[in-house]
């Protein structure tokens, strides 16, 4: 057995009991987690974490349910009267009213909507508010958001999410650096990849598709150094 | 497919803590004890031109059962058996959330439970009812009509349809020696060899309640049906609804349902007994 | 219970047809995640009954007014292929069909945290393969190893077996054949986690002093499915452990 010295993150299925006694759950976490009593209880497979008596569950599956704050990437599907509804690959529809994209208010006698947005163009987002009551409000006003004019969209489960970015980005880092593309990671599954070039843009998506395919196998990191690597040699790239 | 109901009326939440309420203090809206049947009463021969017919009523709710006997085919792997067949309609009439239409899964679930508890401990003697082996039989068509809806219908259709069963004349079926089939003798009563009556228990959180009404049920989990013979066999069980029972309270859903199944029985004997000729 | 006599006997010097004790389940296989589409799948093999479930959602409502204010909406089919079966099924759903996947769906019910995705549904198609008893309880086991595959909330995964009565004697796990010519089937499904009993029916007659025991062994083999789907579910993940 080996020493375990950081906070140690345990695999849980449905039904475990995590924690019994005095112990609270993380708000982040409230949908993986329930409480009876003083137990709390697992609801989906995930990873667990107890730091002082506030458990935290990352679930390893799980469709994409917005959170105010999440940087988004959506597909514009429809318009009606004032906003674009826009698919977030979530079970609610994204709303993007036309006031907040023109950054001020919508004249219909004079503004020509589709030279801003049409259906179909990608936009990358910010969930402004969501309470699952109401359809989640879309954000675009501010650095990096906006339609999606150029480079590429790359879908993955929403759960695999985290391991893209790694542990303080350092995954994401390490495509960036190996292959200079722009990359924007959605949280709900949606990955914009801006490259150099074409050959560069396919070597980013094998890279994300081998870490959503072998998420849970270990030395991820190396293993998606050695793919660009070797994409890159064999294209001719080094 | 099964869709979890969503054209339902919303249920105040007051309504369920008053049901629980109550139900602490052993007590229910209507004045019941927590293991009290509502009036129940069984009015047999209710419909002319049915080979046999029943009427129960438990509280306000209202479910006939009528008997029509044909000649048709035996099913091919049992040649010599005759054929029974059970069907519920829940008819508009009876409820504002009853739909016209063809039978839902609620109708038939309620007439494959009903099915199965009468099929099974062969509550018809089905090899009675064989007129030339594999190729005419009699089929027995009970169809259980819903007429209204106060809760606890299982219960109420178990008991029309026993009552329809046992007050069923079959026509004095015989074969000629072509192998055509004419009536020519007397009626005969259908060959019913045993009773068996049902006993809902609805579940309320850690709450049973026997023979829900309906408001009630909207509250409830979910319910429990056990069907017992007159032996006190268990010849039926149902969990109906998106309740779920802690596996310790089985046992005691059983014992509570067997110590109410002999009411039922009384009822059914008593009307039995009123309806033959003395 | 068909009434007629079965071909071999189903009970022989405490043996059954199949060479196994009364308590014994049929060898047991599950795999999840087989279907590329669906958010979540599984496939379940015991003995010769063989299941496939897929989870789609929670999503959008596939019609506008399917919806609740509060929760998910559950829809739920439990079907079986044309070729499970002896003699070709009609695909068209049966009676029987239709209260099986209501009394799916409602066990379903009783673990799935609805009350996390107003608004949305949530689907849940099962498959039969081929048919030899205990396909219903199959079916839920492998629905919920296909929500957790989903990573849909649950209050806890939910396994189930049915107890049948054959020649007198409460016997675990019966087949096709057993069901057939015995004198009674009694499937139960519930969260072992919690003991929590999510489906209860019975197809039979057995005695007053029989249930409480018949459930008792049902709650075993559900304790040993149980640790099955654990099993199945930790090794997919195993790279975490």
């Amino acid at each position: 057995m080996k020493q375990q010295t950081e906070p140690q993150r345990k695999l849980v299925l449905p039904g475990d009991v995590v924690a019994k006694g005095n112990y609270t759950i993380n708000p982040k976490s409230v949908m993986y987690l329930y409480k009876i009593d003083d137990t709390i209880y697992a609801a989906v497979v995930g990873l667990v974490e107890i730091n002082d008596n506030v458990v935290t569950l990352i679930p390893l599956e799980g469709t994409y349910i917005p959170r105010p704050g999440d940087i988004v990437i959506g597909l514009v599907e429809n318009f009606v009267i004032t906003h674009w509804q826009v698919d977030i690959n979530a079970p609610y529809i994204g709303i993007l009213h036309v006031s907040n994209l023109l950054g001020r208010p919508y004249n219909p006698a004079k503004d020509n909507l589709k030279e801003y947005l049409d259906i179909g163009d990608y936009i990358v987002a910010r969930i402004d508010s969501f309470d699952r009551t109401k359809d989640p409000i879309l954000d675009v006003q501010g650095k990096g958001l906006g339609r999606i004019t150029e480079g590429k969209i790359v879908e993955i489960k929403p759960s695999r999410v985290p391991r893209v970015i790694g542990k303080k980005k350092s995954m994401l880092n390490v495509i960036k650096g190996d292959t200079g593309c722009d990359i924007v990671v959605g949280a709900n599954g949606r990955i914009w990849i801006k490259c150099p070039n074409k050959d560069l843009e396919d070597i980013v998506t094998l890279a994300i598709k081998l870490i959503e395919r072998e998420a849970f196998t270990s030395g991820l990191t190396e293993k998606v150094r050695v793919l660009i690597a070797t994409e890159k040699h064999e294209r001719g790239l080094i | 497919m099964s869709i979890t109901p969503f054209n339902i009326p919303i249920i105040p939440k007051l309504k369920r803590e008053t049901i629980l309420s109550l139900a602490k203090r052993g007590t229910r809206i209507d004045k019941r004890r927590l293991d009290q049947y509502r009036p129940i009463k069984l009015t047999l021969g209710v419909a002319g031109k049915a080979h046999g017919s029943a009427l129960a009523e438990i509280g306000n709710t209202k479910v006939m059962a009528g008997v029509k006997v044909e000649v048709g085919r035996p099913f091919k792997d049992l040649p010599e058996m005759g054929v029974l067949n059970v069907n519920v309609e829940l008819l508009p009439l009876a409820s504002s959330e009853f739909e016209p239409g063809p039978p839902d899964e609620n109708a038939i679930e309620l007439a494959r439970v009903i099915d199965r508890a009468l099929r099974e401990p062969g509550v018809v003697d089905l090899s009675d009812l064989v007129l030339i082996p594999g190729e005419k039989v009699l089929v027995v068509w009970l169809d259980i009509y819903v007429l209204d809806h106060d809760g606890n219908l299982f219960d109420a259709a178990m008991l029309a349809a026993m009552g329809a069963l046992l007050n069923t004349k079959v026509p004095g079926y015989e074969v000629r020696e072509d192998g055509s089939v004419e009536v020519t003798g007397p009626p005969r009563p259908l060959p019913v060899t045993k009773r068996v009556v049902s006993v809902t228990i609805g579940i309320l959180g850690n709450v049973f309640l026997v023979d829900p009404s309906l408001e009630e049920e909207v509250v409830s989990d979910g319910k429990l049906v056990f069907a017992f013979d007159e032996g006190g066999k268990l010849v039926g069980l149902q969990k109906s609804g998106p309740a779920w029972l802690d596996l310790d309270r089985a046992g005691p859903a059983f014992n509570l349902a067997y110590s109410k199944y002999k009411e039922l029985l009384d009822v059914l004997e008593k009307s039995i007994a009123e309806n033959s000729p003395k | 219970m068909s009434g007629k006599e079965s071909p071999v006997p189903l009970l022989k010097d405490g043996k059954r047809h199949d060479g196994r004790g009364p308590m014994d389940l049929r060898p047991i296989e599950m795999k999840i995640g087989i279907l590329h589409n669906a958010d979540g799948s599984a496939w379940l093999k015991i003995g010769k009954t063989e299941v496939v479930a897929a989870v789609y959602g929670p999503r959008e409502p596939p019609m506008k007014g399917m919806v609740l204010p509060d929760r998910a909406v559950i829809r739920c089919r439990y079907h079986m292929a044309p070729f499970s079966t002896e003699e070709r099924k009609n695909p068209a759903p049966s009676r029987r069909e239709i209260e099986l996947s209501k009394v799916i769906r409602e066990a379903l019910e009783a673990t799935i945290l609805t009350h996390l995705f107003p608004r949305t549904v949530i689907d849940v198609f099962v498959e039969v393969i081929q048919a030899d008893g205990g396909t219903r309880t199959a079916a839920i086991t492998a629905a919920s190893l296909a929500l957790a595959d989903a990573g849909i909330p649950m209050r806890g995964l939910v396994a189930g077996v049915a107890v049948g009565k054959v020649q007198g004697k409460l016997v675990l796990d019966i087949d096709e054949l057993e069901d057939m010519y015995g004198e009674a089937d009694m499937p139960v499904a519930g969260i072992p986690t919690l003991n929590k009993i999510v489906l209860l029916q019975l197809n039979g007659v057995i005695e007053p002093h029989e249930f409480p025991q018949a459930l008792k062994m049902a709650w075993e083999g559900i304790k040993k499915i149980h640790a099955l789907q654990k099993k199945v579910l930790a090794t997919k993940y195993g790279g975490e452990q």
